[in-house]
């Protein structure tokens, strides 16, 4: 069955692609999308707090700002950490990971054990610290995330180059010469992608929700920044009466993060077909 | 087959370490214990015995994917065990390994073309188009059409697998190539065309094998000599027909009375050996065949027999021959 | 049951496969008789539905396979009209037992040796009666007996040490020697054995088909024998069936398919086997895709002597000879010409 069939009779799969299109579609059109593009930074005192009605799509929060405006320019933000977040991580932990799982010797036990100590910490916990050192910034909450997700790359990628490093097809690349960088970048690493693709959607969901926490805490960008969690933080003041102040945000982060899952999920379903799927062979 | 041999293997050794629980050396599984042979040009070389005789790891030390633990490999004149990955590489150029299914040794998400290219690619410095040559008349050789490069393995099949396979171990014109149980769980059918494309290949390039099975009606069509192994030694080397007609070492002769004859009589009517291959970590002193051989006596079991040359010129490790 | 009925008749037996990517007709009208006291070869190569064929027998087919016809007789009784418990309590394991190809496989590995025996003989003790229920402490003692006793008659050294040893602490030979054991512990009238020898040896395989052979006639059982090797297949069996891509081919004792092979299929599998001072024939072509196999005879795309009514009509059974019988519109009459040995 050809990908997209498959990718059309997979709802979850569906809805995730759905989402984080819809995802990226606002964050690029969010300029003539939203009805206030000026309050990203403006406010306007006199309509503080008003719940949502005809003018104000999903209310104003505590400056008059509208929400649904810096809802959909926080977009921006979202998927800016999330990819470079995540895309540092990779570069960090597949590399790590290839390394150890091929030499399988102490080197690589080394640098597993060294994962293994960034994994033992708790990774909000982590990332508050960095945070915390280097200043409220966006960068630095890119850093702090990298910083703490990589060894889930590393491990990932580590499992799965030691498994395929006893297949043949590496046992007969070895033996016809080639060298130990090319059996990693060539063979095995293209072999493993499927499973790097996986995680790394579903990191990204990770990572945006870890960026919303660092916001919320005010670890992340200084206001006026549009930045979701921070608009959450913000609303706690306000609670329970402007309710629409946090639900907004919080339903947002809750649909993007739930799309990433879903997407990866499909992903995996569709990117292993597991050939071995005993309905489908007659033996 | 003049001159010197193509590839010579002197008391060549192997020995895996047996470890315990926790991990602690416990003692050594010889796989191969001091085996010396030679293959000349264009010759074919058959390996036969049971499991746990190590013709497996003979095969795997020649080619470089296990390190000996003693002994020397000498191939074209030049010595190649215990070499660094990318020396010995490249003395091996022309000695080539063919897994038992050459279909999986093929990457699945490299395309076949590619696949074929890429010993050229690692070892010579072939321009593309030479390449795209080379690759063509190996395609050519076994049989397959040039639609083939653009696909992937999944897309052909199993028996189309193991040709592009072979097609890619010929790639670097190799002189000698290790075929390991290359008719292993083939169909009888599927065997004889398998068969028939080495031999072919054999004669039009002057191609030597190591043939290792364990099939040894095959290997007694195939073969110009015939190693028999038992234990990670060498019981009897010599010539095909000298050694089916007449076998010496007590081994052979119990190995051979035991493959079935169609049309003949039934070799389970009188079929004598007892017992079965001893653990190999834990040898018995002496000839290794000793607890099972119906000649062994009281020097059988304290010397370990070394092999004789006969006048034949067979060679034979059994103090009773 | 008149002394010369078949014990096991399967009539005409078709079986099928449906997966994702559709229906594969895995068995087409086998048909297959087999006496009391006989061993009959089924013999075959890769995908000609021999596992299959001795699956449906025992009754453990998989879940997507399909019986869409025919019959399988057993002792009088047929075997597709019982119902599920009854065929496991009283037949499966009982008056029908079964070796599998791979003995370790069939271990559980947490288990010993001793303890599987023994639940074995729990409920499948010649002594038992289906649905007895309780388990007497002399009938016990007896069946710890029988299985020691059986243990030393595969010849397996030291019974009583052996038996406390887990499945992975024996050898290839020796844990197929003790599924022998329990194959034949129930007393059964019917033995299946899976390509039992395959994984094996060439001297272990010896030693297994003479001591199998031997116990097969003092127990009086009729054995199923499934194999592709045909030198296994002279070995130890009285007749043979040979099947072809879900086909019966062609049924004869077995000096008669040596020599005397009708079915072109037969012919060229024998020309195939490697013998000294004959170039080595193959079959061209290759075995057909269960899920669009070809019409009327399977065997027409590679066969020498294919013509019309091969495509369009699958054979049927003809007997060249008394006992020997081939579906095939055209088969061999004359001997097989001998390779030079």
């Amino acid at each position: 069955m050809s990908m997209w069939r498959r990718l059309l009779r997979d709802r979850a799969l569906l809805v995730g692609t759905v989402i984080i299109a819809l995802l990226v579609l606002v964050a690029v059109f969010a300029t003539p999308l939203s009805t206030f593009p000026e309050h990203v930074t403006a406010f306007d005192p006199a309509q503080r707090l008003k719940p949502p009605g005809a003018i104000f799509w999903l209310g104003t929060d505590r400056m008059g700002a509208d929400i649904y405006s810096r809802l959909l320019f926080g977009a921006r933000l979202t998927i800016l950490i999330a990819v470079v977040a995540t895309t540092v991580a990779v570069l960090i932990g597949v590399p790590i990971g290839l390394v150890a799982g091929y030499y399988r010797n102490w080197f690589g036990e080394m640098l597993m054990r060294v994962s293994d100590v960034f994994l033992a910490v708790p990774q909000i916990v982590l990332a508050i610290a960095i945070a915390q050192t280097l200043g409220p910034a966006i960068h630095n909450v890119i850093l702090a995330l990298s910083a703490t997700y990589w060894p889930f790359w590393a491990r990932l990628v580590y499992a799965e180059t030691r498994s395929q490093r006893n297949e043949i097809y590496v046992e007969a690349a070895i033996a016809m010469g080639a060298s130990p960088l090319r059996v990693m970048v060539l063979h095995i690493l293209p072999n493993i992608m499927s499973s790097i693709i996986v995680r790394t959607t579903i990191g990204m969901g990770g990572t945006i929700l870890v960026a919303a926490s660092l916001g919320f805490l005010g670890l992340g960008a200084p206001p006026p920044t549009p930045e979701w969690g921070r608009m959450i933080a913000e609303s706690r003041e306000f609670l329970p009466q402007a309710w629409w102040y946090a639900t907004a945000p919080g339903i947002a982060i809750l649909l993007v993060v739930m799309g990433f899952n879903l997407l990866g999920d499909g992903l995996r379903d569709v990117l292993d077909p597991r050939i071995r799927r005993s309905a489908n062979r007659a033996p | 087959m003049s001159g010197a041999p193509l590839l010579e293997l002197i008391g060549l050794a192997h020995a895996f370490p047996i470890r315990n629980a926790f991990g602690v050396r416990t003692g050594w599984h010889k796989a191969l214990d001091g085996v010396s042979l030679h293959v000349g040009e264009g010759e074919i070389l058959g390996v036969v015995g049971e499991s746990g005789c190590g013709k497996s790891t003979l095969g795997k030390i020649i080619a470089g994917i296990l390190p000996p633990s003693a002994g020397s490999v000498r191939f074209e004149g030049n010595e190649i065990a215990d070499l660094p990955p990318r020396a010995g590489a490249a003395l091996r150029s022309r000695l080539q390994y063919c897994y038992q299914d050459p279909g999986a040794s093929l990457d699945p998400r490299w395309k076949i073309g590619r696949a074929l290219e890429e010993p050229l690619v690692v070892h010579t410095k072939l321009s593309r188009a030479e390449r795209r040559r080379r690759v063509d008349a190996a395609l050519e050789a076994v049989g397959l059409p040039q639609a083939h490069l653009d696909l992937y393995p999944h897309e052909i099949s199993g028996g189309q697998q193991r040709r592009v396979g072979l097609a890619r171990v010929l790639m670097l014109r190799p002189s000698l190539i290790i075929l390991d149980e290359p008719t292993s769980g083939l169909d009888v059918s599927v065997q004889a065309t398998v068969l028939n494309l080495f031999a072919t290949l054999s004669k039009a390039h002057t191609l030597a094998y190591m043939f290792i099975s364990h099939d040894l009606s095959v290997v007694r069509l195939f073969s110009h000599r015939i190693a028999v192994m038992y234990l990670g030694r060498v019981a009897e080397i010599g010539d095909t027909t000298q050694i089916f007609a007449d076998p010496k070492h007590p081994y052979t002769q119990s190995l051979l009375a035991a493959v079935p004859q169609i049309g003949g009589p039934r070799v389970t009517d009188h079929f004598k050996l007892e017992g079965e291959p001893p653990h190999p970590d834990a040898l018995p002193p002496g000839c290794r065949f000793a607890p099972r051989c119906p000649r062994a006596d009281a020097r059988c079991r304290s010397e370990d027999p070394q092999g004789r040359t006969l006048a034949d010129g067979r060679e034979v490790a059994c103090h009773h021959v | 049951m008149p002394p010369d009925a078949p014990l096991l008749d399967v009539a005409a037996l078709s079986v099928s496969f449906h997966a994702e990517s559709g229906v594969a007709r895995v068995l087409d009208e086998v048909s297959l008789s087999l006496r009391p006291g006989e061993i009959m070869g089924l013999v075959g190569e890769s995908g000609c539905g021999k596992t299959t064929l001795a699956r449906a027998v025992l009754g453990v087919l998989p879940p997507n396979a399909a019986i869409d016809r025919g019959r399988i007789v057993f002792a009088g009784e047929d075997l597709l009209a019982l119902s599920p418990s009854e065929a496991a309590s009283r037949i499966r394991g009982r008056a029908i037992t079964f070796i599998p190809q791979d003995p370790y496989g069939s271990f559980s590995p947490l288990f010993t040796v001793g303890d599987q025996l023994a639940e074995l003989m729990r409920w499948k003790s010649p002594e038992r009666q289906p649905g007895e229920g309780g388990y007497s402490r002399a009938r016990r003692q007896r069946d710890r007996e029988r299985a020691v006793a059986m243990l030393r008659a595969v010849q397996l050294p030291d019974p009583e040490r052996l038996i406390a040893k887990y499945p992975h602490e024996l050898s290839g030979g020796q844990r197929q020697r003790v599924m022998i054991a329990m194959a034949l512990l129930p007393e059964p009238k019917l033995v299946i054995a899976d390509e039992p020898t395959t994984a094996l040896d060439v001297t272990i395989q010896a030693q297994i088909l003479k001591l199998l052979r031997g116990l097969i006639a003092a127990h009086g059982a009729s054995v199923l024998f499934t194999t592709h090797d045909l030198g296994a297949a002279w070995e130890i069996c009285d007749r043979v069936t040979v099947m072809y891509a879900g086909q019966e081919a062609e049924t004869a004792a077995v000096a008669t398919f040596f020599t005397r092979p009708a079915h072109p299929y037969g012919r060229m599998l024998l020309d195939s086997l490697p013998t000294q001072g004959s170039a080595l024939r193959g079959i061209p072509g290759e075995v057909p895709n269960p899920f669009a196999p070809p019409s009327g005879c399977r065997f027409h795309p590679r066969c020498p002597r294919a013509a019309a009514d091969c495509v369009a009509i699958h054979p049927a059974a003809r007997a060249p000879a008394i006992g020997h019988s081939v579906r095939c519109h055209h088969p061999y009459l004359d001997a097989r010409a001998e390779p030079a040995r």
